[in-house]
């Protein structure tokens, strides 16, 4: 038995989604507002493992909701395209496949993975998912890749 | 602020989709009433009759598994899809990793062997106990089942009394009995 000293993501969840969607649709609009509430909810999952005791679980939210918010607003701006850097042969394969083709990868490479090519999220929004680095990021959808490739070729 | 049906389902499904969930839970429909079914990265870790999954259900996967746990379809569905094929009658073995945590050794020695009880057979309390070892615990094989955490899969509804009565279900008698004639064990 592990001790808990937080919640279940679940009742955590329903307490505070509410509020978090309305912060990131006063920040980024209604459309917008759906991906950051997606993004927020999986980087609060992430490190949720990590968190001590359950005091201000509401502030920890709405402070990751913020940065959500804020990397979004940077994204706006035009900057560079993003060219994707891993050519994936046969096509896109279907998210609702991903879960199951992925069993058993390193779980930051399957999340890597699913995130990216599942839900096509760009490399910057993983590694605020993961508490990693784009770069990082990266790295592991691309290794996770790679080990589907030598797996599918065996 | 409302978040609507579909945007709470996206979540929920990314969520497990990328691996972060300690466990993930849903309640399924099936001939025999709704089924609190739970599943965790090792494997099925509970079926339960009737559960709705309340804030105790919750409570218990979290105890159990740790706190990432969220109501989460996609978690369940190769469960789901084993047990519908189950309830159709086309499907007498389960191909599902079950996760045993938190059972004590003997009660894991028992349900071990209640894996191997074939469909569409039965086997006594007494029978059980003397393959694990233990041929005068058939009282304790009794409590074991009754405290199975995963029924239906580990096939506690297969073991009855020396005399042939159904004794007793966690599901309810009636369901033991439904279970043994969709098997063919009875008729």
């Amino acid at each position: 038995m592990q001790r808990v000293n937080v919640p279940p993501f679940e009742s955590f969840y329903a307490e505070h989604r509410g509020e978090v969607l309305g912060l990131l649709r006063r920040r980024l609009g209604t459309q917008a507002a759906e991906d950051a509430f997606q993004e927020t909810f999986l980087r609060a999952l992430h490190a949720y493992p990590r968190l001590e005791h359950d005091r201000h679980l509401r502030a920890w939210v709405l402070t990751i909701a913020s940065r959500v918010a804020i990397d979004a607003h940077r994204r706006a701006r035009p900057a560079g395209g993003e060219v994707p850097e891993i050519a994936v042969e046969d096509g896109r394969p279907d998210w609702a496949g991903l879960g199951e083709l992925t069993d058993g990868l390193p779980p930051t490479e399957r999340a890597a993975v699913v995130l990216r090519y599942g839900f096509d999220l760009p490399y910057d929004r993983i590694a605020a998912a993961l508490g990693s680095s784009p770069e990082a990021a990266r790295q592991a959808a691309s290794s996770g890749v790679r080990r589907l490739r030598g797996r599918s070729s065996q | 602020m409302t978040v609507t049906s579909d945007l709470d389902r996206r979540f929920r499904e990314a969520a497990a989709a990328a691996g972060l969930l300690d466990a993930g839970f849903d309640v399924v429909e099936s001939p025999i009433g709704p089924l609190f079914v739970a599943v965790t990265p090792r494997g099925l870790l509970r079926i339960e009759f009737g559960g709705n999954g309340s804030e105790e259900h919750v409570e218990l996967l979290a105890r159990l598994a740790g706190p990432r746990v969220l109501r989460a379809p996609r978690a369940v569905s190769e469960t789901k899809r084993e047990l519908d094929q189950y309830f159709a009658g086309t499907r007498h073995a389960f191909d599902l990793t079950v996760d045993l945590r938190g059972v004590r050794p003997f009660a894991e020695r028992v349900l071990a062997e209640l894996a191997r009880v074939p469909y569409g057979e039965t086997t006594t309390y007494g029978a059980l106990a003397a393959k694990v070892g233990a041929p005068r615990a058939a009282r304790a094989v009794g409590t074991v089942m009754n405290r199975n955490p995963i029924p239906i899969v580990l096939p506690c509804h297969r073991v009855v009394g020396s005399n042939g009565s159904l004794t007793g279900y966690a599901g309810g008698l009636h369901v033991k009995e439904r279970l043994l004639r969709l098997e063919g064990a009875i008729i």
